[in-house]
């Protein structure tokens, strides 16, 4: 049977690589061709082609299966191992979908807020970006986890910085962006040298074998400091998120929405990579880290974050640190370390994402039509933009954990492992957390619907292409709060993939 | 920089040479020290010097932007292309060994061709560096050097 279908068997085994190269080619594609419509036609037909490879990989592993693919011939430990799992295959649908999603809203944004003569090279670059979030997730080598994770970063910069064009800022906030994240990554990539020192290999699943005998060992235990202040960095844990809302109030609208979805998703996915599959979980210092340093400081992220964006003026950046706080709660989940944790964390990853991109396209939407997202100026917008303003307000309702929503079923998950393990106060302090989302959710809603207009400017409704984007995944975080049989299974496989069945470690609760 | 004869001289005796020893440097690399990285390097050089004594505006005229652009796009798909080749050919991305009939060959081949691409982006990305650097001022007139 297979024989007869010698291609499409020979398509499979190639989809791995599939997943990389195809934005990879296409990016180099949209500059020879350097007309920005067709530009983006090429950027979203490579999206829905990584969709569709994603979805196929995915069923492919759910069951526990892992695949291997071995770049160029070359057999790993040696040679570069691409290798997927029930984790990561879960972590690249949420890229594909959220690109899929964002790209045609994309196409009326940049068209207004980027200048004609850049319009290929945004392309470019945000093809680009996708391709190295998609490589960090996919790689089996420690070592192109940094190449990939630079690629990503890269491009991602110049994506910051093309908001120039609306407000010059960008310019500074990109550059704060490269400097914190080109320290992220050194610090990664000191800690990947360290490694390489004390086994002579960057396969992280050879390193996780070699590893293990070498836990109490000074030099690894510095190898695991320096991974995870890089990655922290990238993943803009409470104190290392500086960078994190001037980035994401002064880029352009398309590439917050799908940074914002995609950035810090893939950077906690490395850190549960590195946390628990090269460095043993049993590894004296990641339970410490785990108790001290990503608990305490997750929960700080949801208050102190939430807290912070209560005071913002501008509604991106209110919204810049609501993500700092969402990251908190994922975090959260990793602190738990129990099946129940990490399978809350993976659902917060693909819940926070659909509704945060949800989110700041709304508020790119609101920009579009009115030239600023500054919470005075957009009085009134509830009656000239409806359907927006109803999908900021569904949106909200998700981060704050309302039942039906996808906020919700995070919420509920995270619980639940906190009452697993008897932490009531910790069940306390989610709440309470998610109380404070009500207050910075709530002030949007009376500017936009309680207080009348500025000035009697007429603005219409926002195009129809970014509206459909837009509901599409308000839609996708009510229907996902209904039915969460696709959701809960692969967060379930992905934490099993992390941390297998086995029960909590002893030494990790309290 | 019209008024020194000399230097517009040397500078066009040195160019050829700058070139044909970056294509040594290409070709031969997989035998001797080189390669696309450095290969690229020095190509560029021969641009970045040209651009240098007879101004930015006339080595624009030779290699404008956009082609520069475009050079280094296809280098990166040249890259990635012989990858694909690979893939088609029956391996998996990336494995050389299948674009001949004998696999030795065929590693040639396909370094060689990699090699290519590297270099053919690292000039074009090289050179789209320098002009970005030197078309950021006003231009200094001559009186004023």
């Amino acid at each position: 049977m297979l024989a007869t279908f010698a291609p499409l068997s020979g398509f499979l085994l190639h989809l791995p690589i599939l997943q990389v190269i195809i934005p990879l080619i296409t990016a180099p594609i949209v500059v020879v061709i350097g007309i920005a419509r067709i530009g983006w036609l090429l950027a979203f037909l490579a999206s829905i082609a990584s969709l569709v490879v994603s979805y196929l990989l995915l069923m492919q592993v759910i069951d526990g299966s892992v695949i291997s693919y071995q770049i160029g011939g070359w057999a790993p430990p040696l040679g570069i191992e691409y290798r997927v799992d029930a984790a990561n295959a879960f972590v690249l649908l949420i890229l594909s979908v959220i690109s899929t999603v964002v790209l045609p809203y994309a196409k009326t944004s940049v068209e207004k807020e980027i200048r004609a003569g850049s319009q290929t090279l945004f392309y470019t670059a945000y093809l680009l970006c996708f391709t190295g979030l998609l490589g960090v997730v996919i790689t089996g080598d420690a070592f192109n986890v940094f190449v990939f994770l630079e690629i990503s970063s890269l491009s991602t910069y110049v994506l910051v910085a093309m908001g120039a064009e609306r407000d010059k800022r960008a310019l500074t906030a990109a550059f704060d962006y490269l400097v914190m994240g080109t320290i992220g990554a050194t610090f990664f990539v000191i800690g990947i040298g360290l490694l390489y020192m004390m086994t002579g290999t960057l396969n992280i699943v050879d390193l996780a074998s070699r590893l293990e005998p070498l836990s109490g060992n000074r030099t690894v235990q510095a190898a695991f400091a320096f991974i995870v202040v890089g990655i922290g960095l990238k993943l803009a844990i409470y104190p290392l998120h500086l960078w994190l809302p001037n980035a994401y109030t002064y880029a352009p609208s398309a590439v917050t929405s799908f940074l914002a979805a995609t950035a810090t998703k893939v950077a906690i996915y490395v850190l549960l990579r590195f946390m628990f599959s090269v460095f043993a979980p049993e590894f004296s210092l990641a339970s410490g880290a785990l108790q001290y340093i990503i608990l305490p400081f997750g929960v700080i992220a949801m208050f102190a974050a939430s807290i912070v964006a209560v005071f913002q003026a501008d509604l991106k950046r209110t919204l810049a640190y609501s993500s700092v706080a969402q990251i908190g709660y994922m975090l959260l989940g990793i602190g738990y370390f129990s099946n129940t944790g990490l399978s809350a964390t993976m659902i917060q990853l693909f819940n926070h994402a659909v509704t945060k991109a949800a989110l700041f396209m709304a508020v790119g939407a609101l920009v579009y039509r009115t030239g600023t997202s500054f919470i005075p100026k957009l009085a009134g917008l509830g009656r000239q933009m409806p359907w927006t303003s109803a999908a900021i307000v569904a949106g909200g309702l998700s981060l704050i954990g309302i039942p039906t929503t996808v906020g919700f079923i995070s919420k509920w998950v995270l619980l639940t492992g906190a009452l697993e393990k008897d932490w009531w106060w910790m069940a306390i302090l989610i709440v309470a957390s998610s109380l404070i989302a009500v207050i910075y959710i709530w002030q949007v809603v009376e500017v936009l619907y309680l207080k009348e207009p500025e000035n009697e400017t007429v603005v219409k409704e926002a195009p129809l292409s970014m509206l459909l984007p837009i509901w599409t995944l308000i839609i996708a975080s009510f229907y996902f709060g209904l039915d969460t049989e696709l959701t809960l299974t692969s967060a379930r496989a992905a934490a099993d993939a992390f941390i297998g069945a086995v029960s909590p470690i002893a030494g990790a609760s309290q | 920089m019209e008024h020194h004869l000399i230097l517009r001289v040397i500078t066009k005796i040195l160019i050829a040479p700058i070139i044909l020893f970056a294509f040594y440097v290409q070709f031969h690399g997989d035998f001797s020290p080189g390669g696309g990285f450095q290969a690229g390097i020095i190509m560029a050089v021969a641009f970045i010097l040209y651009g240098l004594v007879f101004g930015l505006r006339q080595c624009k005229s030779v290699l404008p932007d956009w082609l520069v652009h475009r050079i280094m796009a296809l280098g990166v798909l040249l890259y990635a292309g012989t990858g694909v080749a690979g893939l088609i050919a029956g391996g998996n991305f990336l494995d050389y060994s299948v674009l001949a009939q004998n696999p030795i060959t065929g590693q040639h081949n396909g370094i060689l061709i990699i090699e290519l691409g590297v270099g053919v982006t690292v000039a074009a990305v090289m050179i789209s560096i320098f002009y970005a650097f030197a078309g950021r001022p006003p231009r200094i007139s001559d009186e004023d050097w």
